[in-house]
């Protein structure tokens, strides 16, 4: 046990833990301002931002004794009798001198600055800084220069914290920036004919206290101040990673990681970072279709669930394909819908999209092949309805035996899913009813085109690879014509009320083991279901 | 400046005198005002034959525009402060990366929609290259709402109207790269 003085107050740390005097402070609630340091990263100690008075308390005496010069608290490691003075003068002066010497060759260009809002620089400066600027610099335009596809260079804006440079060495093992020349003429740079292409490449923009390195994808695009940000899952591949969907009046502008020191750190891939914009594609479905013969009619949602009960009831035979798209909750009140209208409903699990092999980053991401959210949670409520996962394969084949009459297919694949030959196996079905976001081979055969909502549309939980359930909410709203799976299923099921997922995850969990500790209260880092399995 | 600056100097409301409580004396004070004006010389113009005279121009809070630099190009930087400041949320901007070597950023398109719009002149303040000003007209009128979204051509063309009667005010723009690099 480690009993150290910040600012007066007295905190003690555990052993198991070594914390540096930033991450000590904040446990007591006090900001110590910086710029290179980061939780992900190596120490530099290099921007001075972090100096504070650094002492000791003798253990026998009680005395404390500070050392003359400043320290980086980013550096200094708390052991028992650490004393740290974060407020007093010279601490001040000393930030107020960093803050001047960096804005001395800063173009100041915050208006054109997409980072504007959210730059460390900024909030420092108005903190910390001085009021007037005592050398003679207009503002100026900075240089610009692409680093890689996705990235771009604002060469005068950066502060030399070199985050972007230790990133990809330490993190994504792949060592494209460096940086080129030494003292004032620093830059940070690529090697020619090594771009920064690798696939963690977007997360060196999060990484930037500054506005040095913009995001492609995002620049000139929105004003951050603009945007609403909604914390969320991203359903790109099995990993789950903890997301921030960052939208304004229902339109996505960019995705940036979550802290979740459980599933992806503070980092997320550039496939799910840019995987969002087939919410906003033209291709999507919308409205509701009925296919009469050959021409399809168009239907008014409200008397979709009308229709819906009655052609289940007398198709038959039915089955349904649960996506791994799809949500625990929806999952859950799909089977119920099925197996409502035919107790002996074959229940499978939909096509779980593959992409070469997993893609593993000497920092300890992984971006999983298995390009779904949800494989494991979709499992686990099939499993629970049927004893076993019947896959995608045994309906096509026990489609050709003729016995299915009706199938519900739920889709939500970012790409082509199903391909011709397949879906010819279902022309003969009394009842096809498809949700899906884009058309396909399958919705044109369909007798119901139902479209379905985008990951950032629903509200849900998803199981990842590791076991690990968490939960998102809706960050936009559907644009018109689609319905959510969740309260259209909800509707059809004849509850009461507006759909509620949190309701159905507490049915899930006190009706299939796996999901047991689901009824708890899940937190913003998800809740391990194995290890709750192996604890009872 | 913080709020705890020493330099700041707060001032508080005097105190309400004795004649300022009694109310009458000030009741009179109005009723004589009112007897001056209604003697005085008569302010009504018949618009639109007459025009309305309007003292100084430039710091009239009239119809926006958006003024051009010296090559005659939008001076606007898609910022967006404006838009930020306003409080009739009637600005809309799309910025994107401008055609031009020694700029960073310009408005694809912007939009003012003259009809939300309350003439506050928060935009003008609020513009850090003075690109956004409002002039002296003051009777806009449209036959359509839509008519009364005025683009970016519009808004250039108001200056271009307007420009000679009305100078813009001078501000220092920023400067061009440090070295020939393309921005």
């Amino acid at each position: 046990m480690a009993k150290i003085i910040i600012d007066g107050h007295e905190i003690e740390i555990p052993d198991s833990e070594r914390l540096n005097g930033i991450e000590a402070a904040r446990r007591v609630g006090i900001e110590i301002p910086h710029y290179c340091w980061h939780p992900g990263l190596s120490v530099v100690g290099s921007c001075r931002m972090c100096l504070v008075e650094v002492g000791t308390r003798d253990a026998k005496t009680g005395n404390i004794s500070m050392m003359p010069k400043l320290a980086p608290a980013c550096n200094t490691m708390m052991t028992d009798g650490t004393v740290l003075v974060t407020n007093s003068e010279k601490v001040q002066q000393a930030r107020a001198m960093v803050e001047e010497n960096l804005l001395l060759s800063h173009p100041i260009d915050c208006p054109i600055c997409d980072k504007a809002g959210e730059c460390s620089l900024q909030d420092y400066h108005f903190q910390y800084g001085q009021d007037e600027r005592r050398a003679d610099v207009r503002p100026f335009t900075s240089r610009r220069r692409d680093l890689g596809d996705r990235v771009a260079l604002f060469v005068d804006r950066c502060i030399k914290c070199t985050r972007c440079v230790r990133f990809v060495r330490e993190v994504a093992g792949t060592a494209e920036l460096m940086v080129s020349q030494r003292g004032a003429h620093e830059e940070i740079a690529v090697m020619p004919d090594f771009p920064l292409n690798n696939n963690l490449s977007g997360n060196v923009v999060d990484l930037c206290p500054v506005g040095a390195l913009g995001d492609k994808d995002f620049l000139y695009r929105q004003r951050v101040w603009f945007m609403r940000t909604h914390p969320g899952v991203c359903t790109g591949c099995a990993t789950g990673c903890s997301i921030r969907v960052e939208e304004n009046q229902d339109r996505i502008y960019r995705i940036k990681p979550r802290e979740n020191l459980l599933v992806n750190k503070w980092w997320i891939c550039n496939e799910g970072r840019y995987g969002y914009p087939h919410v906003h594609s033209d291709r999507r479905l919308l409205g509701a279709r009925r296919r009469d013969g050959q021409s399809a009619v168009e239907l008014d949602w409200a008397t979709v669930p009308g229709e819906l009960r009655e052609r289940l009831g007398k198709a038959g035979r039915l089955a349904a394909v649960l996506s791994p798209h799809l949500t625990v909750e929806e999952a859950y009140l799909l089977c119920q819908l099925v197996r409502q209208y035919d107790p002996r409903a074959l229940l499978v699990l939909g096509p779980v999209p593959k992409v070469g092999e997993d893609e593993r980053f000497p920092g300890g991401f992984t971006i999983s092949a298995e390009k779904c959210p949800n494989r494991l949670g979709v499992e686990a409520i099939v499993a629970h309805h049927t004893g076993r996962v019947p896959t995608w394969d045994e309906l096509i084949s026990e489609l050709g035996r003729g016995e299915i009459r009706g199938v519900w297919v739920s889709g939500g694949y970012k790409t082509d899913w199903i391909a011709e030959t397949k879906a010819k196996k279902f022309e003969d079905l009394e009842l096809l009813v498809v949700q899906d976001l884009f058309p396909s081979p399958l919705s044109q055969r369909a007798t119901y085109v139902l479209p379905g909502a985008a990951f950032a549309e629903r509200e849900g939980s998803y199981v990842n690879r590791a076991d690990r359930l968490q939960t998102a909410a809706w960050a936009i709203r559907p644009p018109g014509g689609v319905r959510v799976e969740g309260s259209l299923y909800w509707e059809l099921l004849g509850r009461e009320g507006l759909y509620d997922a949190r309701t159905v995850l507490s049915e899930v969990a006190g009706e299939i083991l796996y999901f047991q500790v689901a009824a708890r209260e899940i937190p913003e880092t998800g809740i391990d279901l194995k290890a709750n399995m192996l604890a009872r | 400046m913080k709020p705890d600056d020493a330099r700041i100097r707060w001032i508080e409301e005097p105190k309400l005198g004795a004649t300022g409580k009694m109310y009458l004396p000030l009741f009179f004070q109005g009723i004589v005002t009112t007897i001056r004006h209604l003697l005085g010389p008569k302010l009504t113009v018949y618009s639109p034959e007459q025009r309305h005279e309007i003292p100084d121009p430039l710091i009239y809070r009239g119809v926006h525009r958006l003024n051009r630099d010296e090559q005659g190009r939008v001076k606007c930087v898609a910022c967006f402060l404006c838009a930020t400041a306003c409080p009739a949320h009637c600005i809309d901007i799309i910025g994107a990366e401008s055609p031009w070597p020694d700029r960073e950023k310009y408005p694809e398109s912007f939009t003012i929609d003259e009809l939300r719009c309350i003439f506050c002149g928060m935009c003008e303040e609020a513009c850090p290259v003075n690109a956004i000003e409002l002039t002296s007209l003051y009777d806009l009128s449209g036959k359509s709402r839509e008519e009364m979204v005025f683009d970016k051509e519009k808004l250039l063309s108001v200056y271009d109207r307007t420009k000679d009667a009305e100078p813009m005010a001078k501000a220092a723009a920023p400067l061009p790269p440090q070295s020939g690099e393309t921005p």
